[in-house]
């Protein structure tokens, strides 16, 4: 009777999958992927590609705060500055979309660098509040730098095209977006079973231990940002080519929180925790508004409320899962593969 | 009265403002170390509440205690509710708690009132709005030098568990906390809304507290009130001087510095550990 994973080396205790049934879980997950969009309805797509491109920079977030301990609460302007510079890079340079989509990330990275400074001096609460300082004044930046960014003005953004057809569709954009996700996933994945990876949990845990055991906290730190705001980075750059259109609304103080909700619902340190937490934090105001028009045929007065309605749902489902699974989604899907492993033994 | 007069009136009569909201934030901060960001609904939930009461055919007194009241439960029910579940918990999650709270508030308030702006019934001016601020500001600090609560909560904020050994009962404390700190909050949302009106802009001015109390130092109330007042001076003439737009970026910029330079405000503890 099998209890648990018992692993007799380290190469399989190391293991990208580690046991034979999650080699399995994941091959079923990739042809369910590959599937979806030739029966998903255009809506569905479009979902699906907001929950790919959501799922890039929940990942990238969560190396930071989950897996390195770091709250940040300037997300939204780690996306504007990725969106922007990645539109600006195809208007200004008549770059392909390929291309400006790594710089701009790398190109985010270098400014997460610059605002990771702060964190070199600060902890917790009051790094939060310094992250939340870079927010606004990129905020104030992206609006107010209007021969650049175009200010409170849309920056529009040409078509992407490859081999001279235009990607922007939802069915062809969703293989980008799926490549961007799955190839920040496994990046991830691979980081947390190297050393850079197992530095930054150290930091996370135990700075001071950490700093005792030879990590070194400050380059660490940097590097834990630079990593971070490359994903997040990513993803708004991929916003920026998916939309076409890049407006400064799309990356307010609002996202930051959305995207660490998407991380504390999804839970802490996971990458299976931050798709979930993605697609539930994406799915869950569709969903509402799918109902509400539903319903409002017969009840005209639930368009007004809609909105509210939304956010009352967002802010008591971030506080159920707080209160009753602090761990998030990832949490209770390892314990249905524990009930299940030990079936019909349970605790 | 010429310009430099009128904007200091002005900046006096926001800093006040902000140093009541940012009271409220260290009182909550002090006794359970948490970040709250639910100040700024809890402000307009304030304004809403004042407009209702005010509008009554009570007397002002009483309409203005009531408002004050519902408030205090509202904070009550939110530390009750929401946050004795998740004491021990790390920092991120009290936080993002905090923030669920606030989009729950603003569902709640929105349901009830709508978004459509008000006249508020008051019209208060500037001078009152500085005297009314400066009584409850010094009440606020006898409140925490003297009073038996106080000194709890104050006990609470050094040491949890030394606190609750000597029989101070953590979730009564986390209860008046989070009473004090909203009932502040509308004070101050009251203030506002009837200096502007009631307006969901009020929202935004939560966030404003962050840079007075970095400022100032996140656990000091004399710091509290001299960051509001300068924060509240600066934007008043970075508006006037230097043109209308730059005093929402100007506070955060003084905030970088600050961090930079002494990351525990100008009258915080020193308590911060280095690696």
């Amino acid at each position: 009777m099998r209890s648990g994973n018992f692993f007799t080396s380290y190469a399989a205790d190391m293991a990208l999958f580690r046991t034979p049934l999650e080699r399995w879980r994941m091959g079923l997950f990739a042809v369910a992927v590959i599937v979806f969009p030739f029966v998903a309805t255009s809506y569905g797509l479009s979902l699906a590609n907001q929950i790919a491109i959501a799922t890039v920079g929940a990942i990238g977030l969560n190396i930071l705060v989950g897996y390195t301990g770091q709250i940040s609460l300037g997300q939204g302007a780690f996306m504007a500055v990725g969106a922007y510079s990645s539109g600006l890079a195809t208007i200004e340079w008549g770059l392909p979309f390929w291309l400006s989509i790594p710089l701009a990330s790398l190109f985010t990275a270098a400014v997460g660098v610059f605002f990771g400074l702060p964190s070199l001096r600060l902890k917790g609460l009051y790094l939060a509040i310094a992250t939340l300082a870079a927010q606004q004044i990129v905020e104030w930046i992206v609006t107010h730098w209007t021969g650049l960014t175009g200010g409170t003005e849309a920056l529009v953004v040409p078509a992407p095209r490859l081999f001279g057809a235009r990607m922007n569709t939802d069915f062809r954009f969703y293989w980008f977006a799926v490549l961007a996700a799955s190839g920040t996933a496994l990046f991830t994945a691979n980081l947390f079973r190297s050393r850079v990876g197992r530095a930054f949990l150290a930091i996370r845990d135990q700075d001071i231990a950490a700093e005792a055991s030879g990590v070194n906290v400050f380059r660490y730190k940097l590097t834990a940002f630079a990593v971070s705001s490359f994903f997040v980075g990513m993803s708004g750059a991929l916003i920026a080519h998916y939309r076409t259109i890049v407006t400064w609304e799309r990356f307010t103080l609002e996202v930051s929180i959305l995207y660490l909700a998407m991380v504390i619902v999804g839970g802490l340190g996971s990458i299976v925790g931050s798709f979930l937490g993605a697609s539930v934090i994406t799915l869950l105001p569709a969903l509402i508004a799918t109902s509400g028009r539903a319903l409002q045929t017969s009840f005209p007065a639930v368009a007004e409320i809609l909105p509210a309605v939304q956010e009352g749902v967002f802010g008591l489902v971030v506080l159920l899962v707080l209160i009753l699974e602090p761990k998030g989604l990832a949490k209770i899907w390892s314990n249905v593969k524990t009930y299940f492993r030990l079936w019909p033994f349970s605790y | 009265m010429d310009v430099f007069a009128e904007l200091t009136l002005a900046g006096l009569a926001n800093g006040m403002i902000y140093a009541l909201i940012a009271i409220g934030f260290i009182i909550i901060y002090k006794a359970t170390d948490v970040i709250n960001f639910a100040q700024g609904p809890l402000l307009l939930l304030g304004a809403y509440l004042g407009y209702t009461f005010l509008s009554l055919p009570i007397p002002t007194w009483l309409g203005l205690g009531l408002a004050l009241g519902v408030a205090a439960l509202v904070g009550v029910a939110i530390a009750r509710f929401a946050l004795r579940p998740l004491i021990g918990e790390p920092a991120i999650s009290m936080i993002m708690a905090t923030v669920a709270i606030s989009s729950i508030l603003r569902a709640l308030i929105q349901g009830i009132w709508g978004v459509r702006p008000r006249n508020f019934p008051l019209n208060v001016d500037r001078p009152v709005v500085i005297g009314v601020a400066a009584v409850s500001l010094v009440a606020l600090g006898w409140f925490f030098r003297k009073s038996r609560e106080g000194l709890a909560m104050r006990a609470v904020a050094d040491d949890q568990q030394a606190a609750m050994s000597m029989g101070v009962s953590l979730p009564r404390t986390l209860s008046i906390a989070w009473a004090l700190a909203s009932a502040a909050a509308a004070l101050g949302g009251i203030l506002l809304a009837g200096l502007v009106g009631v307006t969901q802009d009020i929202t935004a001015i939560g966030l404003r507290v962050f840079p007075v109390v970095i400022l100032g130092g996140l656990d000091s109330i004399v710091g509290a009130v001299i960051g509001g007042a300068l924060i509240g001076l600066v934007e008043a003439y970075a508006a006037g001087y230097i043109g209308m737009g730059v005093q929402t970026l100007v506070p955060y910029a003084l905030l970088l510095v600050v961090l930079m330079v002494r990351p525990y405000g100008l009258f915080g503890k020193r308590r911060m550990e280095r690696v």
